[in-house]
């Protein structure tokens, strides 16, 4: 078993018993079903829209190497410099070089999941700087010296007097346990670092190849004060985010809305095209987008889970998933967790040291009805269990289902199997539950039901007489 | 019509009234059952631990049993989910292929056959419970059936039917996923039971033996008195 898997294991069983969060997870995705079935109510068919939205998704992905190239020349053609990285160290080299070039000493970041994946704040830290989320979740995340805790809602686990806490121990400034009251200690530390700030860091949820833009969602106004007030703004994308045209927006901003936080749209919806051209009055600089590869392309190979490549990171299969509803986003230790994590992280780091989070469902397929894009992905952890198993069989298990097949394929060693159940439960219940139980795992919590005398087939095979 | 009932392999062992109410009802509505005695079980636990090849001897054995079949009944969504769904993809490219999709294509699930095959819905049945229904998740997103179980419910004397919030939400027994993390699949458990016991049911029902063994294995040993029962003893009470 690898550690990253033993690990698992040893964090499910902690997080499992935490009734306390349990309870909390619960009632803040309840509180989430219900405005997502509202909102997903004003579509006209939510069904047609998850249909058009895979298939764009489709042909962008499947196009990669045309919209990528128009993407990428229209945001040169306006004075924006791309780079390519093909790994998360590359990206983070890059991003420091730009640093190193503008001198600066301190970065401003709106919430990126890509940049958690290329690890990019430890990158800047080593190198001197100062790095401040401006995300109110992942503020508090830092604050906290935690990774987010799901994609989305990165804080959602914490009660507002854990935040009150938060605050007065790093801040010295929380008057109450009020939202409002605590938003406004956040924004008050914020406000100052948007000033001081020499680069602006943001993610991106869509890039537009059709017009050469970057499209930004967000509900706190932060991404634009990014973006806004430093003289040089980078964004990091993965090279999955880019859609064909403008036009497509009119799907998925209302769409990501709706799958990801129950809204209609976002507070905040930005379109970036470029630098600022002369004779405007604001915007950074210079503007830097960092195309990121990270084993993308890899995934893009796939035929069957290429699929996965859709995903617009809304959140919505984490929330729908009863497996992290009742360990939590940590208990993965991935950057992104849920259905979604588990499907990519075995190609993003590894299928043997990953493969643990495939088995860890119970593929109830309640993701895929959850994904707005329609990623098959229950049955991609399936299809991950069969590459992991084909590349490197467990011996005992394997001989476990050789031995299994071998009986189930000769029916009476079937029926004296079944027999020596019965004759055995009596002596299995002398040790239920304890390490001589054969059925530990199932009997540790859960009871057997007793073997009856007869069998259905003893039944058939006698009344056939 | 001649119909071949597949008998899961846990039904057979552990919860034989379930088989018997089926083959009874069946019969009942006057037509013919034929139970292949060479099959054991589909194949799902080696499938679903990724063991492709291990799971194909067994799966290949079940398709030689079902090749003259005129009607494919098994009674339970996962199992049922099995043949239907993924044996094509199991034989996928192999020689079993054709005859993997000819038999899905006339295999169903036990109360999506008789409501949406045989157009049945009233057996006559009496059950003087208040009852709420747990969808197996391979029977509700494998094969789609959601209607079929409530159906049958609502023609049954005396019963009400009340759906619990999480009528949707996996139970948590998931096959080998039950004692591969026991600790994720009892608190998932949990989840379902405490949501069944909200709407004050006597049973709970479900058209999936497996799910109801894990249940009410927590039941159980939970000392708790809410009690699960196979949807075919309950089409089956008089």
């Amino acid at each position: 078993m690898s550690t990253f898997a033993s690990q698992f294991l040893k964090q499910a069983r902690v997080m499992t018993a935490d009734l306390r969060h349990r309870k909390i997870i619960r009632t803040a995705l309840t509180n989430y079903e219900i405005v997502r079935d509202k909102r997903k109510g004003a579509f006209q068919s939510w069904e047609s829209a998850r249909q058009a939205a895979a298939e764009t998704k489709w042909e962008a992905v499947n196009h990669l190497d045309k919209y990528l190239v128009e993407l990428v020349s229209k945001l040169e053609a306006r004075g924006t410099k791309v780079h390519w990285a093909s790994t998360g160290a590359q990206a983070s080299e890059i991003i420091l070089q730009i640093v190193r070039d503008k001198q600066a000493r301190s970065v401003i970041k709106s919430k990126s999941m890509t940049s958690e994946e290329v690890h990019l704040n430890a990158a800047l830290e080593k190198a001197g700087l100062e790095v401040v989320e401006s995300d109110l979740g992942e503020f508090i995340m830092q604050l906290r010296d935690e990774p987010p805790y799901h994609i989305v809602f990165p804080s959602m686990h914490l009660t507002r007097g854990e935040i009150k806490d938060l605050f007065q121990r790093e801040l010295g400034d929380a008057p109450s346990d009020s939202p409002e009251e605590l938003t406004m200690v956040a924004r008050r530390a914020l406000r100052k670092k948007y000033l001081t700030a020499d680069i602006g860091f943001t993610g991106a949820n869509f890039a537009i190849a059709e017009t050469g833009m970057i499209s930004i969602t967000e509900n706190e106004g932060n991404a634009r004060l990014t973006s806004a007030l430093p003289k040089t703004m980078v964004s990091l994308l993965g090279i999955e985010k880019v859609l064909p045209r403008l036009e497509d927006l009119a799907l998925f901003l209302p769409m990501l809305a709706t799958a990801g936080t129950g809204q209609a749209l976002t507070c905040y919806n930005t379109m970036y095209g470029g630098p600022r051209q002369p004779g405007e009055s604001d915007g950074p600089e210079e503007f830097h987008v960092i195309l990121l590869d990270n084993h993308r392309t890899e995934l893009l190979a796939d035929a069957e889970q290429r699929d996965a490549l859709h995903c617009i990171r809304c959140g919505a299969c984490l929330n729908a998933c009863p497996i992290f509803r009742n360990v939590g986003g940590h208990t993965y230790a991935t950057t992104y967790s849920g259905p979604i994590g588990s499907v990519i992280t075995p190609h993003l780091r590894g299928l043997q040291d990953w493969k643990h989070l495939s088995n860890a469902s119970s593929l109830c397929g309640g993701c895929t009805e959850a994904c707005p894009v329609k990623i098959d992905l229950h049955h991609h952890l399936l299809q991950n269990r069969r590459n992991a198993a084909t590349e490197e069989p467990a011996f005992f298990e394997r001989s476990l289902y050789q031995i299994f097949g071998f009986v189930a394929n000769r029916p009476a060693l079937w029926a004296v199997a079944k027999k020596l159940g019965r004759f055995g439960q009596p002596l299995q219940n002398l040790v239920k539950g304890t390490a001589l139980d054969p059925a530990k795992a199932w009997t540790q919590t859960r009871d057997l039901p007793p073997m009856p005398k007869e069998s259905f087939k003893d039944w058939w095979q006698k009344r056939k007489g | 019509m001649t119909i071949t009932l597949f008998i899961p392999c846990f039904v057979d062992a552990l919860f034989p009234r379930a088989g018997i109410s089926m083959v009874q009802l069946l019969e009942g509505l006057g037509h013919k059952v034929v139970c292949p005695e060479e099959i054991s079980c589909c194949g799902q636990p080696p499938f679903n631990s990724g063991y492709w090849g291990e799971a194909r001897p067994v799966a290949a054995k079940v398709l030689e049993q079902l090749k003259d079949a005129e009607a494919v009944v098994i009674g339970s969504g996962s199992c049922g989910a099995m043949v239907k769904k993924f044996y094509p993809e199991l034989f996928a490219g192999k020689p079993q292929e054709e005859l993997a999709k000819k038999i899905a294509a006339r295999t169903w699930e036990f109360s999506d056959f008789i409501v949406s095959k045989l157009g049945v819905t009233d057996f006559g049945a009496k059950f003087p419970h208040k009852v709420t229904f747990h969808d197996g998740c391979h029977g509700l997103r494998e094969l789609d059936i959601k209607k079929s179980p409530r159906a049958l419910l609502a023609k049954v004397q005396g019963l009400q039917l009340v759906e619990m919030a999480e009528a949707e939400t996996c139970c948590g027994f998931g096959g080998t996923f039950a004692a591969k993390f026991p600790m994720i699949s009892t608190a998932m458990g949990d989840v379902k039971c405490a949501s069944a016991a909200e709407t004050g049911a006597e049973y709970i029902v479900s058209n999936d033996s497996s799910c109801l063994m894990h249940l009410q294995g927590l039941l159980t040993r939970q000392g708790k008195p809410l009690k699960t029962i196979h949807l075919a003893e309950v089409l089956n009470q008089r």
